[in-house]
Order: structure tokens, then C-alpha cells, then sequence
């Protein structure tokens, strides 16, 4: 079943007339994984209305090697490589689908090259982390709060390579959830044991993330 | 599992709409909900320099399912609604800062001056204050603790978690019975509870009253959220006979109204005994040149419909201000 209508894939074609370079999705599923089928057929529809779009499809097991490089923990994984194939800290479990489109969309055109701007006041602060950082945003798909969350996740990890930023569909990884006790949305877990809740202003992730460091 | 696509127009194009800090605006719009909104469209009509500071385009709209009595539009939801206003008003390229939190206001001899949290001032004629209000808390015991660990603000959200689950609702209102109605798609039972009786519409309560998975537990108070990691349950109580018993429950979500956003306009503007911005019928307040519209106002009944309708009305006093002042 097709996913975006006709009013939509036109206008998702307009906004991919934006990408600056080419982006691949690195997608790794696993046979019978929870909404791998869907996730699958949505990033084909995706690739499809723009030639500076491209699909890699990897089975988690089979390309353990590529699972491991891209630190992929669970399936269905959406993995977005820049143009020079090069990882960039950003990935989506679960399927983007819903309210996440406009956390996926954004991706994309990000690691394009097509930037959005960062104020200033956050840049240095951004800059300045020094060591790895693991930020967990769990989502639900009817959750309009939600993508603003990732999208910021996903910001702090493309401008700075030590810190890596994932998607988390909480309904899908049922169990990821539990261990993290998620029962609202957006939660965000930095380094698996500092939790914000709600769509965080950009401050309040950077405090999180140094108070974390010292 | 919903897979619908919910598509933002403005998604992620970057381009930020840039205002002129030495500029002075006749219009400045405090707020992005229905009443901000539409007070943007009708002063962008009547020819005003106008821009919007908003903290949430599309406010608490956003946070609505299903719309059901807004004239004319009787198959929308909140965020469709919301995304219709927005690209209405887009036609007319009024600037609106996103993310943008008023932390003061000050007079600049006739004018007005409003301060940004990034530390950003704007200079306006008039201001229109349509900055909403945010869920009421209950004030209990363990509502903060098991905030996100069981108590929840957000039904549409967070109703997906509670798949299978026992849930209760707190409240009487249209939104309480929206949510019960939304979470029982998913849950297991719902229980809503509320201290005098229903207050929502009929059509709503018939909904309610009908639905196999919902229960309604009136004259009942919740006086504690109780658990341990997470929320395990209430201690509520009957408000006639002052009796009190424990309810097993996974989640508690509280729909009881909500709280103005007055911000830093409540030291400059006159408030009422609810705290909320005292408006006449012009949308005008205790200070010249500005106004206020929606739900952050005295106005009865916080309702889409009027704030929108309020919202107008602001706009179109502010217009005549500015007006009066050229003269």
C-alpha cells in the first residue's frame, strides 16, 4: 500500500529539491522484525522521488560487520550515510511514520548538506564535547511533540561526530522502553542514565549532556 | 499501529523568517495558537506590519484529536486544523518566529518593547497577548514523582504505552472525555474520575456513558498517586462521605482545564481573581495598545471557535488604534 498520496509526494518532491548532496539510507531489518515490511516499503517510496536518494538494504545477521560500524542494536534501523558514505551519528529504530515524517524529512535534507542554522550561543557549547555521547529519543508515531525532540538529537550529532543520536518508535521496542520505564513522550536518555522529558529546549539537552561530564 | 503520515508543510526547509530589530512594527502577535493566528490574518489584511513570536505554532491545538465543533469543518483534528490556519495565514507572509519565549515587556514611550529569551528585542505600536494556558495540575501528592512514570499530560502522546494497561482519567470537561475516549482505543479499562459531575457535551458524555471499556466514577476525588518506581495506582476519595480507597491503575492522565499563560504581561496588565488577562468585549486591556485574545483572557469558555473569534477582535481593535493614533 502506498504511503504518501499524490498531494503529498508532490510536495515531498518539491522539499527534496532542497538536497544538497546525496544521501543513502543504510536500512537493516531481519526476517519477521516488527514493522520491517512497512519501514521497508516507506524508505523504497522515499528513495524514489529523488535520484540524490539511494536504498542499501542489509539483513542485521547476514552484514553483521556493517551492523557493527553503524552500532545498529536493533531492527527495523535506519542508518543515513552523507555523500561520501560516511556514518553520521544519526539513526531511526522503528519506522518513521506518522508524526516522525517530520522528524525523517528533516534528516535527510540535513545530512544532505542542506544545514539548517544553529544560533550561535549553542555552536561553541556543541563544539566543545569532548567525549562520546549516546542520546535515546523514545517516540510514539501520534505524538506532535515528538520530532521536534529528535530533530534536535539528530542536529547536536551531525555537528559534532562524538555524539550519536537515535529515533526510538516506543511501541515497537516494547521492551527497550520498559527498561527505560518510558511512559511518556518524547523521552530523551542521555548515556542511557540521565532522562528529560518532553520536547527540551536546546539548553536544557546541553545541560543534561555537561552536567553528565563532570 | 497508525501509519498515516502527518506531513508539516514547513518541515525542515531551514529558512528562518528573520525580524528587524530596529523596526517598528505596528503589530506584534505573542503567541501562535488560534487566537494568535488569526489575530495575524486580519491585521495582515487591514494593511499592518505585522509579526508573530510563538513559542508552539499551532499551541494547544496540537495536543487535540478530534475537532469536533468547529462550524463548517466537522472531520478534522487538532493538528489538521492547526496546519490549515498556518498555511491560510502563509499566503500572506507574516513572519513568525518559532520558538521565540517573551520574558518582558516594556514601555518605550508609546510604544512597546518586547524581550526575547535569546535576549532579542522587538519594538511594536500595539501587542496582542495570545499566549494560551497549560494544564492545570492536580497538586497531589506523588503527581509530580510519577510524572512520565505513569501521570501524563498528554493522551494522544502517551496513549500508545498504555497498550493493554488500566488507565484513569481526572476530569469532567470535553477534554477529559476526549481522552478516556482516545485511550480506550488501545487500553484495556478506563476510568474517569471527577469530583462534582460530567460538565462535557452531551454528544461526548453519550460516547462515554455507552463505551464497553469505560467506567465514570463521579463525586470522587484523587487525593494521591501512588507507587514505587512507577505509579501503581490512586487513593481516591468520596467526596460526599470523606471515605477513602486504593484503585489499581498503570497510568493517570489529568484533563482538569488549565492555567493562563500571563508570563511576564501579568505585572503589566490587570488580572482577574483566576489570574487570568482581564479583557473587555474590544479585546482591549487595563493598557493601552495592548490587547489580549484566547485563552490566556477572561473570556467564558475556552474554546477554539473563540479564541479564533477573539483573536479578530484584537486585531481589529489594535488596527483601530493605530489608526486613531495617526489622526
Amino acid at each position: 500500500m502506498k504511503m504518501f498520496n499524490e498531494d503529498l509526494e508532490k510536495q515531498l518532491k518539491e522539499i527534496f529539491g532542497a538536497l544538497k548532496r546525496d544521501v543513502t539510507i543504510a536500512l537493516f531489518t531481519e526476517p519477521g522484525c516488527l514493522t520491517g515490511e512497512e519501514t521497508t516499503g516507506l524508505m523504497e517510496e522515499v528513495v524514489a522521488m529523488s535520484p540524490k536518494l539511494h536504498l542499501v538494504r542489509y539483513d542485521r545477521k547476514v552484514d553483521a560487520a556493517k551492523a557493527a560500524e553503524y552500532h545498529v542494536a536493533h531492527v527495523p534501523a535506519i542508518v543515513l550515510l552523507d555523500a561520501s558514505g560516511a556514518y553520521r551519528g544519526i539513526k531511526f529504530y522503528g519506522i518513521p511514520a506518522g508524526h516522525e515524517i517530520n522528524s525523517f524529512i528533516p534528516a535527510l535534507l540535513e545530512v544532505s548538506g542542506a544545514e539548517s542554522e544553529v544560533p550561535k550561543e549553542f555552536t561553541d557549547r556543541i563544539a566543545a564535547i569532548a567525549r562520546p555521547v549516546d542520546i535515546k529519543v523514545f517516540v510514539t508515531l501520534s505524538c506532535p511533540h515528538c520530532p521536534g525532540a529528535v530533530q534536535k538529537a539528530h542536529k547536536l550529532a551531525l555537528m559534532n561526530s562524538n555524539i550519536q543520536a537515535e529515533m526510538i518508535e516506543a511501541s515497537t521496542f516494547e521492551e527497550l522502553s520498559r527498561r527505560f520505564n518510558v511512559s511518556a513522550v518524547p523521552q530523551i536518555v542521555i548515556d542511557g542514565t540521565k532522562t528529560l522529558l518532553g520536547n527540551q529546549p536546546m539548553p536544557a539537552i546541553l545541560d543534561a549532556i555537561e552536567a553528565e561530564a563532570s | 499501529m497508525n501509519l498515516d503520515l502527518s506531513f508539516h508543510l514547513d518541515v525542515g526547509l531551514g529558512t528562518k523568517p528573520k525580524l528587524d530589530p530596529d523596526a517598528l512594527h505596528d503589530l506584534l502577535v505573542v503567541g501562535a495558537g488560534p487566537a494568535g493566528l488569526n489575530a495575524a490574518l486580519y491585521a495582515v489584511r487591514k494593511g499592518l506590519d505585522v509579526a508573530i513570536l510563538g513559542k508552539r505554532r499551532g499551541g494547544q491545538l496540537l495536543d487535540t484529536s478530534a475537532v469536533d465543533n468547529y462550524l463548517g469543518l466537522d472531520d478534522v483534528d487538532g493538528e489538521g486544523l492547526s496546519e490549515r490556519f498556518q498555511k491560510h495565514l502563509s499566503k500572506y507572509g507574516v513572519p513568525v518566529l518559532d520558538g521565540a519565549e517573551v520574558v518582558d515587556v516594556l514601555a518605550d514611550g508609546p510604544h512597546h518593547v518586547v524581550v526575547l529569551s535569546n535576549g532579542e528585542t522587538y519594538r511594536s505600536k500595539t501587542l496582542i497577548v495570545a499566549t494560551g494556558s497549560t494544564p492545570r495540575k492536580l497538586g497531589i501528592p506523588g503527581e509530580d514523582r510519577f510524572a512520565g512514570k505513569g501521570v501524563g499530560y498528554c493522551a494522544i502522546c502517551d496513549g500508545p504505552l498504555f497498550a493493554g494497561k488500566d488507565v484513569f482519567v481526572a476530569g469532567g470537561g470535553n477534554s477529559a472525555v476526549q481522552a478516556a475516549l482516545d485511550l480506550a482505543q488501545l487500553s484495556r479499562a478506563v476510568t474517569v474520575v471527577h469530583r462534582s459531575t460530567l460538565r462535557a457535551d452531551q454528544v461526548f458524555v453519550d460516547r462515554l456513558t455507552t463505551h464497553p471499556k469505560i467506567s465514570v466514577l463521579l463525586g470522587t476525588r484523587i487525593v494521591e498517586v501512588t507507587g514505587d518506581a512507577a505509579m501503581d495506582g490512586l487513593v481516591v476519595e468520596d467526596v460526599a462521605t470523606g471515605a477513602r480507597r486504593s484503585m489499581k491503575g498503570d497510568g493517570l492522565f489529568i484533563e482538569i482545564g488549565h492555567l493562563p499563560n500571563v508570563g511576564p504581561f501579568g505585572k503589566r496588565l490587570s488580572l482577574s481573581e483566576h489570574g487570568e488577562i482581564v479583557a473587555d468585549e474590544r479585546g482591549t486591556t487595563s493598557v493601552p495598545g495592548i490587547f489580549a485574545a484566547g485563552d490566556v483572557t477572561d473570556f467564558p469558555y475556552k474554546q477554539i471557535v473563540i479564541a479564533v473569534g477573539s483573536g479578530a477582535t484584537a486585531a481589529l481593535s489594535a488596527n483601530e488604534y493605530i489608526r486613531r493614533l495617526q489622526s
